[in-house]
């Protein structure tokens, strides 16, 4: 069965009639700021869902406003329905499937299998789309790069109508442009990524304090060449001689006889119950986390650990993002080059507390080597990212640390962002130029335009 | 377990497929689109079904399609144990009231083609020593609502004859179940506001694989469902047709 023809399926959509109802609904993303007036339309056939509507929207984890209808839009398509698998070969690994197919369930599917995902970002309730699109990197970005170096082909649904496959051999600039495109090229409809074999589904594991941020990024480069994985938590809030101390998280998949067992599933999950009143995430609440935390760990720790601790710990809980308040918060990522020099995170660090900031969560790490695709967000430097909690003042403290980043020849990741100036995000990529040319190429007339590319790009 | 699913590629006839999948079972999708049949063959391939999913063209608007998908499902299988069918039609009352020939449509696709193919699928479950034959109908068949007038008389309508079928042949080893959904979050409902008792497919999934394994007769889905009807089963006519449900 075809997609309903949407008039009749949502009211005040872009062609609404006299007498359809006004629209109410809302829409947010996973920071839960800006909320717009929107509404979320789901089939199972993405192709037919797309004609009418071009912008898609996966799992709803970009923070920002990357996954929102631009003003004047409402409907935005949800791919979550269009999850099947096309093809598995468990001999290489490659794995096509629809675009709505969640992580999780490659997780649930494949890690019993002896089969992951080569990159994760840190939750696995994202889409393939929404990998594609964001072009994401995790923990092990500096040996295996972002998700796009891993993706065989795509099938796109470009802003004309067209469906059109694309791979780094054909139709090369629209695939790499949609590669980390933030949607804006075309509907993502199928994607064929590569799957990573692995000895066994858990992780090896070492924790280790590290007392300044100065000795927190040696300690990262460091392990570059002997830990596939690496990240870490850092304590935004210590100053001096302390600050930027931290836990450094380094990794690698276990081997067969280190595994405890098989793959054990995925477990239950608690959830906020409520929204935390604004107070709970206060300067004086994270400093006695961040405290808390850095002390648990002072000992470091060895252990194998299930893959979902490893890789996810935020999703042990659900609706977690409770935690910030009504008002949400927004997410800042940014990435300081190797050309900014070592001391570039303090200076960030020192840019970000100088102006009152704090964040609950800051997660530093280390990246490897520039993707191919044309926005795609990291480079080889220092990538920091801070949960920001939404206040009067954050717009100025997001400004600030865009100027910051902007002074070291850093840039921001789209996929958390929701409150960067135009002129700021435009300066701070000079492959903007480019990926307009060819969105313009494959869309003409301008049909895909989310709420995020009509604030940075007007259109 | 040999299993033919009629409206498995959408909603919940996908997610009791790919439960049936994950434990192994062998399958056949009976549906109008075979590129989309193939599609979810592949996706429960992968999901653990057993050996080669196979597909075979059905039209639940055209009966005479019935026997013969039946029969090549037979062939692929090397015989069948259970049937589920899922496919239905659905539209609002207002849609229904203004459109006589979508009426038709869905009165012909929900009541008379559906009891038509199961009398199909009865009578090969039957000639093989009998089996399960599991269909979703509707709470909205529970009784006449100002909402769902000719929805629900479609569904009342299967309802009726599910439970008949199944007091009359389950002696004989033909076991009926009947899956009476409440609100479910599908395609099908899509632009529709959803009431707080709405179910997920996955969960009507797990309610419905549950019933097949035990033999349920009746089974609503979400389970709350089953409260909810049997107090407006008793509700007094004069307090239906002031109420808005």
């Amino acid at each position: 069965m075809t997609a309903k023809p949407l008039a009749r399926r949502l009211p005040g959509s872009r062609s609404p009639s006299p007498d359809t109802p006004p629209l109410t609904s809302t829409l947010s993303g996973w920071g839960r700021a800006p909320v717009v007036p929107g509404v979320e339309i789901r089939d199972e056939d993405l192709r037919a869902l797309t004609k009418d509507i071009p912008l898609v929207r996966g799992l709803g984890r970009a923070y920002g406003d990357a996954a929102l209808p631009a003003p004047g839009d409402v409907a935005i398509a949800g791919s979550t329905r269009a999850d099947r698998i096309l093809s598995f070969d468990p001999t290489t690994g490659i794995l096509r499937a629809e675009a709505g197919l969640s992580l999780d369930t490659i997780c649930d599917l494949f890690l019993p299998r002896g089969f992951f995902t080569p990159i994760t970002p840190g939750t696995r309730f994202v889409t393939l789309g929404g990998m594609v699109a964001c072009d994401v990197h995790g923990k092990n970005h500096h040996v295996d790069g972002t998700f796009g170096r891993h993706v065989g082909a795509l099938t796109v649904r470009t802003g004309t109508g067209q469906i059109v496959t694309c791979s780094p051999d054909r139709h090369a600039d629209l695939f790499w442009a949609t590669i980390g495109g933030m949607g804006l090229t075309g509907a993502v409809l199928d994607v064929t990524v590569r799957l990573t074999p692995i000895p066994s589904p858990w992780i090896f594991e070492e924790r280790e304090c590290m007392s300044d941020i100065d000795t927190f990024v040696t300690a990262l480069k460091g392990a570059q060449a002997t830990w596939p994985m690496t990240a870490g938590w850092i304590d935004c809030l210590s100053g001096g001689r302390s600050m930027g101390r931290g836990v450094i998280l380094r990794g690698r998949w276990a081997t067969a006889a280190e595994a405890p067992g098989p793959f054990p599933g995925g477990y239950r999950r608690p959830s906020v119950p409520f929204d935390f009143p604004e107070f709970a995430l206060s300067r004086p609440t994270i400093r006695l986390f961040n405290d808390v935390f850095y002390l648990k760990h002072r000992r470091g720790s060895r252990r194998v650990v299930h893959p979902y601790t490893f890789f996810y710990p935020l999703d042990a809980i659900g609706r977690w993002t409770r935690m910030y308040g009504t008002r949400g918060f927004t997410q800042y990522q940014c990435v300081l080059p190797e050309a900014a020099g070592p001391d570039a995170p303090r200076r960030f660090l020192t840019a970000l507390t100088s102006r009152g900031g704090a964040s609950f969560l800051c997660v530093i790490k280390d990246c490897g080597a520039e993707g191919q695709g044309l926005l795609s967000f990291p480079r080889p430097g220092i990538s920091i990212a801070l949960d920001i909690p939404m206040r009067d003042h954050t717009q100025a403290l997001i400004d600030a640390l865009n100027e910051q980043v902007l002074r070291e020849g850093g840039r921001i990741y789209l996929a958390k962002d929701a409150l960067s100036r135009a002129e700021h995000y435009r300066a701070m990529d000079p492959r903007i130029g480019h990926f307009l040319d060819v969105r313009r190429h494959w869309d003409p007339d301008g049909r895909i335009r989310s709420a995020q590319s009509a604030r940075l790009f007007g259109w | 377990m040999k299993v033919i699913l009629v409206g498995a590629t959408k909603g919940i006839g996908r997610a009791v497929a790919r439960r049936l999948a994950s434990r192994g079972a062998s399958m056949s999708l009976l549906g109008r689109d075979k590129a989309e049949l193939e599609r979810s063959a592949r996706d429960l391939e992968a999901r653990g079904a057993a050996g080669r999913v196979v597909t075979a063209l059905c039209d639940m608007a055209d009966p005479d399609t019935f026997d013969a998908a039946l029969a090549s499902a037979d062939a692929d299988l090397d015989g069948f144990d259970t049937v589920v069918v899922t496919a239905a039609a659905f539209a609002t009352q207002e849609r229904l009231e203004a459109e006589p020939a979508l009426l038709r449509r869905l009165l012909d696709t929900n009541f008379t083609n559906t009891i038509l193919f199961c009398e199909a699928a009865r009578k090969s479950l039957l000639s093989h020593g009998g089996g399960t034959l599991c269909v979703v109908s509707s709470v909205a068949g529970e009784r006449g609502r100002k909402p769902v007038v000719l929805y629900g008389a479609s569904k009342a309508g299967l309802s009726a004859y599910l439970e008949g079928l199944d007091h009359k042949f389950r002696p004989q080893g033909l076991v009926t179940v009947c899956v009476k959904p409440g609100f479910v979050t599908t395609s099908m409902t899509e632009g529709l506001p959803a009431p707080p008792l709405a179910g997920t497919p996955e969960a009507v999934a797990a309610r419905i694989v549950r019933a097949i394994d035990r033999g349920t007769p009746v089974v609503y889905a979400p389970g709350i469902w089953a409260l909810v009807m049997f107090v407006i089963r008793l509700l007094p006519r004069t307090v239906m047709r002031r109420v808005g449900f």
